[in-house]
């Protein structure tokens, strides 16, 4: 079947199966490589995007499901231009990542709770990512980079 | 003011740009025009004769191009073990072999039985069920102790036994171990268990084979740690394609652990595959394939003995343990029980006597091999723990009694062939003790019983031996690798610099810390030196990363190597201002005559060098690229100390992480703020070890955590915000940076703090206990209370 979405802003549409994940449609049809997979119990969070705004595991989604829908992927989240958005920014300022494979999941999920909650405690960020694992970081510099990105005073919300 | 370029200087990563906007290339977003995709059918059956593998009707199936069975690999060799142990007796370990796919049994669950390769992977999943299989299950060897048993079944029948190797360390210490811990004032003895744990980086494995009938050329594009030692190991020993003829190319690699190091039969068959079908193959392992087929790391189950005089000096160690290696032997397996363990069994302590005893058994489980720390988490683990339940029996301070014992003279000379060149253990504990406010703990302790909550507060030093390593002295233990490094410098005409290395970064930051190095020694910026690494065909042989070895080993061979740039440009430089080249010096990155006010550029030098009219060629060769190979003198040995911090409600058993510190001795630090990210994640892998992870099998042989819904990771909500230092600095005496290595120190300081801390906790609510193994999940810990109140 044909599926026909919004993706970065470009209508994007291809050939599918019926248990074709959106996943797949991203990264093999797309070509956007950028969204990672991680797992295949839905429990690692590297495959995140955004649908019609809200923070999604695009392994848990058909590619079907996502008819006429509006999706944005990590590749969407810089300027045109190359210039990264101020969360992206802050993951490279904090050193919120290593081996970079669980991070466009990570900021995509973070990207959805600060559009949902702009001004989050470190309590509300690690809960947040819950469904986002990082073997690399301990955490630690990802939940700095959130409470950055949102313009609170580091020193005063971060104790180390 | 901090630095903010050269050696010392938090700079912000480069390679975090193509990470955070997608546009990263790991092995997975690699696809070449016409490739197939493989399935591999695994065993689901722990232990089994592998009767017969029908694939007729699987073979018609639509999309199958070609399905192979074990009988395909008959004339291929099978993947080869890098470490030779030999035992007490002199007698080399039993080496049996490990086929590409099952020939004649399975051995565990995810054994590699039949690969279908088909144009897409759903095709040849589905023709994977289409398979007619007859085995005949055999009892499943999972308990180490029984399967060196007489009667336990056998993993492999051709060597008669399940035991790999029985091996003592050292051998001629044992009477004097024996007869000191017999004459010693007190004996602290400890059982415990080092948990089986699955690396789990996030990037699954994945491997591409492709193949040029035209050239004869294979490429294998591949997750790994050490895309060199594939190509020797998968080109000599398995399928007989000489370097030259085969390149393997590890590109952006999501994490590795230790579990990217290894030769795999996945990469052997996409490369064999490739060639057969003239066609590329991939295979895209999934996450429940790799809990069955990546090796997974520690596993011991360990007796250790403690002896003290009367005035608590340690006089004597004695440990007994049983190592799982799984049902084949993976590439460096033998090594992590032994040489990556029993070397580190004095710790930071001077304990004149010391002897180890590990026997390394094969059961039908999935092989066992390095994973971050490899060994030394281990040795670590029994070391630490035991002192802490001394100090608990002695009833002394757990950290006055770790001083007491500090060594303080170095070079020390251990009774288990190691020699530390420098350290200062007080200096981290000093810096430790300051660091966790420790002095605050009591009141803290007060605010969380008067919530009905214990708290507890545990501790523990660690050494370990990093830059793997001198090449003639593991060739000697058993290695059948060399371990050193290379680089080649290669210096452009108008000035920019290209370092290719033979370390691999898969999260480490090379790309960032590398130039750093570079930058300080030629007066260049960062911004003219980029890294090339992951490419056989792009960089001379290099050993790759693991044992935290990219800096100390790599960064010293490219130290090298650009020392020769350097002194070649110095003689360029000297021609084009008519000086001797002893008096050119470097100041704000120009080449100046000392004493004169005459200078040249180091773009003036890289051009003569490549457009040499005026140039002294009579004594000069043009050109300027420069290669090293450094073979380290000694093992690295950083060290330091951990606390950790952990209230306990004692109604549900759950242990929560409130605080924890780390001081470390790194040596000198080229990029603090890459440091202390590997700490933080070492650290997190160390909490996950010690209060959630553990992989399980049943007495069938099933692997009962194979997934994320019954094996813990550690996740944000589960680690505090963590407290490092890597101010303490004794610089390593025999490199020439410096360096001794931050990639593993967090994964094996921080296990026994915790338990240490778990322990001080229900100790101090008056449940006595001396012991509690890994993971503590609530319910371990619930039911500990039970019995210590019952
Ligand atoms: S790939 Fe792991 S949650 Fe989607
Ligand atoms: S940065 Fe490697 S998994 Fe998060």
């Amino acid at each position: 079947m044909k599926v026909t979405m919004t993706v970065n802003g470009a209508t994007c549409s291809g050939e599918v199966e019926g248990r074709t994940l959106l996943v797949s449609f991203l990264r093999d049809t797309l070509h956007l490589t950028g969204t990672h997979v991680g797992c295949d119990t839905s429990q690692c969070g590297a495959c995140v995007v955004h649908v019609n705004g809200r923070a999604v595991k695009s392994c848990t989604m058909l590619a079907a499901e996502a008819e006429g829908a509006t999706v944005a992927t990590i590749e969407g989240m810089a300027d045109a231009d190359g210039t990264l958005s101020p969360l992206q920014q802050a993951f490279q300022d904090h050193h919120g990542l290593q081996c970079g494979f669980c991070t466009p999941g990570m900021v995509m999920s973070a990207a959805a709770l600060l559009a949902e909650n702009p001004k989050p405690t470190e309590h509300e960020v690690r809960h947040y990512l819950e469904g986002n694992i990082c073997r690399c970081t301990g955490y630690h510099n990802i939940v700095k980079a959130v409470l950055a990105a949102s313009g609170q005073d580091l020193p005063a919300v971060a104790a180390e | 003011m901090p630095k903010d370029h050269g050696i010392g200087a938090s700079i912000k990563r480069r390679e975090d740009v193509r990470f955070l906007t997608g546009t990263g290339n790991y092995t997975d977003d690699i696809n070449i025009r016409g490739q197939a995709h493989v399935y591999f059918l695994r065993s689901d059956v722990a232990h089994g004769r592998l009767n017969k593998v029908d694939t007729t009707a699987a073979s018609a199936m639509p999309g199958v191009i070609r399905i192979f069975t074990g009988a395909d690999f008959a004339g291929v060799g099978g993947l080869p073990c890098g470490w030779q142990v030999t035992d007490r007796f002199g007698v080399a370990m039993k080496e049996p072999g490990h086929p590409v796919l099952a020939q004649g049994k399975v051995r565990h669950v995810g054994d590699p039985i039949a690969a279908i390769v088909a144009e897409t992977l759903e095709q040849a999943r589905d023709a994977a069920e289409a398979i007619g299989l007859d085995i005949e299950e055999l009892p499943a060897v999972v308990d180490m102790k029984a399967a060196i048993k007489d009667g336990s079944a056998l993993v492999h029948d051709e060597i008669g036994s399940n035991l790999c190797y029985d091996w003592g360390f050292v051998e001629d210490n044992k009477a004097a171990v024996d007869a000191a811990i017999k004459g010693a004032a007190h004996v602290t003895t400890l059982e415990l268990v080092n948990n089986r744990l699955i690396a789990n980086p996030m990037e699954p494995r994945v491997a591409v084979g492709d193949y040029h009938r035209a050239t004869d050329e294979s490429t294998l594009y591949t997750t790994s740690q050490n895309p060199h030692v594939i190509r020797l190991l998968m080109g000599a020993f398995v399928l007989g394609i000489p370097e030259h003829k085969l390149r393997v190319v590890s590109p952006d690699v999501g994490g590795g652990f230790g579990t990217k190091i290894f030769h795999y039969a996945e990469e052997a068959f996409c490369t064999f595959a490739a060639r057969k079908l003239n066609r590329p193959v991939k295979w895209t392992s999934s996450r429940s394939e790799a809990f069955m087929s990546d090796a997974h790391g520690r596993d011991h189950v360990t007796k250790i003995e403690l002896a003290l005089d009367a005035d608590h000096n340690f006089v004597a160690i004695r440990t007994e343990t049983y190592a799982n290696m799984g049902a084949y032997l993976s590439t460096f397996a033998p090594s992590v029980p032994t040489w990556l363990h029993g070397t580190l069994m004095a710790g930071n302590y001077k304990t004149p006597h010391i002897y180890v005893n590990v026997k390394a058994v094969f059961t039908n489980t999935v092989p066992v091999d390095a994973y971050r720390g490899a060994g030394r988490p281990e040795a670590t683990y029994q070391l630490e723990r035991v002192i802490d339940k001394a100090a608990r029996e002695l009833g002394v301070d757990p950290i006055a009694l770790r001083r007491q014992n500090f060594v303080r003279e170095f070079p020390y000379q251990t009774p288990v062939a190691v020699v530390y060149d420098t350290g200062n253990y007080d200096a981290t504990m000093d810096k430790l003790i300051e660091m966790a406010d420790m002095a605050g703990f009591p009141a803290r302790r007060a605010a969380s019983e008067a919530k009905g909550r214990l708290r507890g507060l545990g501790v523990n030093c660690y050494i370990e031996a990093c830059g793997i390593a001198p090449s003639n002295l593991v060739g000697q233990l058993g290695a059948r690798a060399g371990l050193y490094e290379s680089a080649t410098v290669r210096v452009n005409a108008t000035g920019g610099i290209v370092v290719m290395t033979g370390s691999h970064s898969h999260g480490q930051g090379h790309e960032t810390a590398f130039p750093q190095v570079i930058a300080e020694m030629l007066g260049v910026d960062e911004s003219l030196v980029e890294i090339v690494h992951g490419d056989t065909a792009r960089g001379p042989m290099g050993m790759g990363t693991y044992g935290s070895r990219s800096l100390a080993v790599g960064g010293s061979a490219m130290v090298r190597a650009a020392e020769k740039v350097l002194n070649k440009a110095k003689k360029i430089a000297a021609h084009l201002m008519e000086a001797s080249d002893q008096d050119i010096e470097i100041k704000d990155g120009r080449f100046h005559v000392a004493g004169t006010d005459k200078s040249v550029a180091w773009g003036d030098i890289t051009l003569a060098a490549y457009v040499p009219h005026n140039y002294p060629l009579e004594d000069l060769e043009p050109g300027l690229e420069e290669t090293a190979f450094y073979d380290p003198s000694n093992f690295t040995y950083p060290a330091g100390a951990y606390a950790c911090e952990v209230e306990l409600d004692p109604d549900t058993g759950r242990v929560t992480i409130e605080r924890f510190a780390a001081a470390d001795d790194f040596g000198n630090i080229i990029n603090p703020m890459i440091v202390s990210g590997q700490v933080h994640g070492g650290i997190a892998q160390g909490i996950g070890q010690a209060l959630l992870e553990g992989a399980v099998y049943d007495d069938n042989g099933q692997l009962l955590t194979g997934s994320y819904m019954d094996y813990a990771m550690p996740r944000a909500t589960d680690v505090p915000f963590y407290s490092v230092d890597h101010s303490c600095v004794t610089p390593c005496t025999h490199n020439p940076l410096g360096v001794k290595g931050c990639g593993e120190a967090g994964a094996i300081g921080s296990p026994p703090a915790v338990i240490n801390a778990v322990l001080d906790a229900m100790n101090s609510g008056g449940i006595k206990i001396d012991h509690i193994d890994m993971p503590v999940s609530p319910a371990r810990v619930w039911a500990a209370i039970q019995t210590a109140k019952a």
